[in-house]
């Protein structure tokens, strides 16, 4: 008897196990047919609130340039109708009405433009009030570049693109190439070189955890700034010069007191001049961990080729 | 300016009361645009959603700072004492930066998530008055609690300041808290002010006639037969309890606590049940005000409500001083 049900139970279990491997195949089939657009999309944002989007938003609103880039990278520019104060790539979003930053967003303005879709920063002010207003609410903050393609991917879906994952793969993967072949251009003898990268005025350095890291990494250089000392510390100056870095890079504005800073014109960067100073438009690019990570790249490389012609 | 100082506490309740009602309608009417913008043909719910909620809270914030304005000033018989005096500014400060950085790292425990910010400033203002209420072992000795929430307020600060350099990333956040922010309030948050203000309002008048004691000297209240301990811990535990709650909500909004007790005693002299009263209703008025101004001087643009606070109330403040002998200053700083 006992025997007898295992018997169907596994013949049972065998029919499931059919049903369930044609199950992926049916599923196919239904999204070659309809269009992904009519089913919800659901995703935990980086609250780890899990937000439902039902159909696509056609009336964006991105309060963090990077977010808005990611936007418009993934081909849906059209579809912002609002953007923060220092949003300013590409050129469509100049257009747009600026709602403030994120400590000072301009509430009513943004509710008058009646989003369907807020995307925000997770420290962002409005986040709460916008909530109780019934406006759905995605808080999203790519931390570093494997954190981008999450982030890419995650947009692509709550815009109902058609084939999201594809999209995002092929922004993400556009990326990766662009960056590889910036890696390739830094001269030969720039590779290796040990840099120190000034992210602020007060010796806030952009560490090799950070996304800026990241890349210094992907060309070669060094940072002196180890990982265990966070994405963006504050480093003591002494320990700089201590480090010697061959390279420095860093903001314009910041870079004209460099040779006044005591005990630094025994840095090897300082003396054999192989500092890069970028202007703020061009700090701007560096600065966002957003789809425009190559460019911050092709502006560092084009700075390395201009201290190491060959 | 003396036929101001005899007018009547009704009379000046009555004023203010008006100016209240005109404020919470004008901001209704001001929005994004400005001044200009004085149309109701407006989004209805732009008004129901946004304006009035924020002008609400506003005045509500006024009448708790405003309130433990009149309480400190009173319990510490000094012109000079304000709401933040036992270190809550500096706790919220604390508590607002702590909730950053928890915020700006990726793995958040739940209960946090519903506490939020405000729930960490309004832990960090209460943590720093009890801080200072241990350190300085007790109620006894004035002097003693002032010292304590002065260091209180010191190494909180330096706390605070000490993340802000660890996490940059947090800088702007904690500094637009310090300045104060009226922008945000909304429904939940008046509600819940206002369960606080009429709470504390109820229990402050009670216990007044400890304040008019106190004022005639430690000695004289004793000798009234006032329970002056215990009273004194109830009112230092109300002026923690609004104090927190106004910061939690709108960030630290300067000069209202300090200035409100003074412009009513400038022109009603009356009992610390009345003054308290008024003061919360002047609070509400300046709060208020400013919170318009804020929205309609430079719109779209907002100016930092604390900013303005601290114009009105400082400006006018100088106008009465001006009209006042040197000995009636005097007076108001003894009195009070």
């Amino acid at each position: 008897m006992r025997c007898a049900l295992r018997l169907a139970c596994k013949w049972m279990g065998g029919v499931w196990v059919f049903w369930a491997s044609l199950l992926p195949l049916t599923l196919m089939a239904q999204n070659a047919l309809t269009p992904q657009a009519s089913s919800p999309f659901s995703l935990t944002d980086d609250r780890g609130r899990v937000v439902v989007i039902d159909k696509a938003p056609q009336r964006i609103i991105t309060l963090l340039p990077s977010l808005g880039e990611i936007v418009c990278e993934l081909q849906a520019c059209e579809r912002l109708v609002g953007v923060d104060r220092y949003s300013n790539w590409p050129e469509r979003v100049k257009t747009l009405p600026q709602l403030g930053g994120i400590d000072d967003t301009h509430l009513e303005a943004l509710v008058k433009l009646k989003p369907d879709l807020v995307l925000l920063a997770r420290s962002s002010r409005v986040t709460q009030r916008l909530e109780s207003m019934g406006i759905t609410v995605v808080a999203l903050e790519p931390q570093n570049q494997e954190d981008m393609r999450r982030v890419i991917q995650l947009i692509a879906g709550a815009l109902h693109l058609p084939q999201p994952q594809d999209r995002a793969l092929t922004l993400w993967q556009s990326i990766q190439q662009k960056l590889d072949a910036a890696a390739l251009r830094v001269p030969a003898k720039a590779k290796g070189m040990r840099i120190y990268f000034e992210a602020g005025s007060g010796y806030f350095a952009a560490g090799e955890a950070s996304y800026i890291g990241e890349t210094l990494k992907r060309l070669g250089l060094v940072n002196v700034v180890t990982p265990s000392m966070g994405a963006f510390p504050q480093v003591n100056p002494e320990s700089v010069v201590k480090a010697n870095p061959q390279i420095i890079f860093m903001g314009q504005r910041t870079a004209t007191d460099l040779k006044n800073r005591p005990g630094w014109q025994r840095i090897e960067a300082i003396s054999q001049q192989r500092i890069c100073a970028f202007t703020p438009a061009q700090s701007d690019i560096i600065v966002r961990s957003g789809p425009r990570i190559p460019e911050a790249a092709d502006l560092m490389v084009a700075c390395l080729k201009r201290m190491f012609p060959e | 300016m003396n036929a101001r100082k005899n007018q009547s506490a009704g009379g000046l309740a009555l004023q203010l009361f008006l100016l209240l009602l005109l404020l919470v309608g004008l901001g209704a009417l001001v929005g994004s645009e400005g001044f200009a913008g004085l149309q109701i043909q407006a989004d209805f719910s732009l008004i129901t959603d946004i304006r009035l909620p924020r002008t609400l809270g506003a005045c509500l914030a006024g009448a708790l700072l405003g309130l433990a304005g009149a309480l400190a000033q009173g319990l510490f018989r000094n012109p000079l004492a304000d709401p933040y005096l036992l270190g809550s500014a500096s706790g919220a400060s604390l508590g607002v930066a702590i909730g950053m950085v928890l915020l700006s790292q990726l793995n958040m425990s739940p209960w946090f998530m519903r506490m939020g910010i405000t729930g960490m400033a309004f832990m960090g203002a209460w943590l720093a008055v009890a801080l200072s209420l241990v350190l300085s072992w007790g109620v006894q000795h004035t002097l003693r609690l002032l010292l304590a929430g002065v260091v209180v307020g010191v190494v909180f600060g330096a706390m605070a300041s000490l993340l802000l350099i660890m996490f940059p990333q947090i800088q702007g956040s904690v500094q637009s808290f310090m300045l104060g922010s009226t922008a945000y309030v909304g429904w939940s948050a008046c509600g819940l002010m206002l369960a606080v203000l009429v709470v504390s309002w109820l229990v402050s008048v009670a216990a007044s006639p400890l304040l008019d004691g106190l004022a005639l000297g430690e000695s004289t209240a004793l000798s009234l037969g006032l329970p002056v301990k215990s009273l004194r811990w109830l009112m230092l535990a109300v002026l923690a309890l609004c104090t927190a709650a106004a910061v939690a909500q709108t960030g630290l909004i300067a000069f209202v606590g300090l200035a409100a007790p003074h412009l009513v005693r400038g022109r009603v002299k009356a009992v610390h049940g009345k003054t308290l009263s008024l003061s919360c209703l002047m609070g509400a008025v300046l709060l208020g005000g400013a919170d318009l101004l804020a929205r309609g001087l430079m719109a779209p643009l907002e100016l930092p409500v604390g900013v303005l606070t601290a114009i009105l109330g400082g400006g006018y403040m100088l106008f009465l001083m001006r009209g006042m002998s040197t000995k009636s200053v005097g007076q108001a700083g003894g009195r009070s």
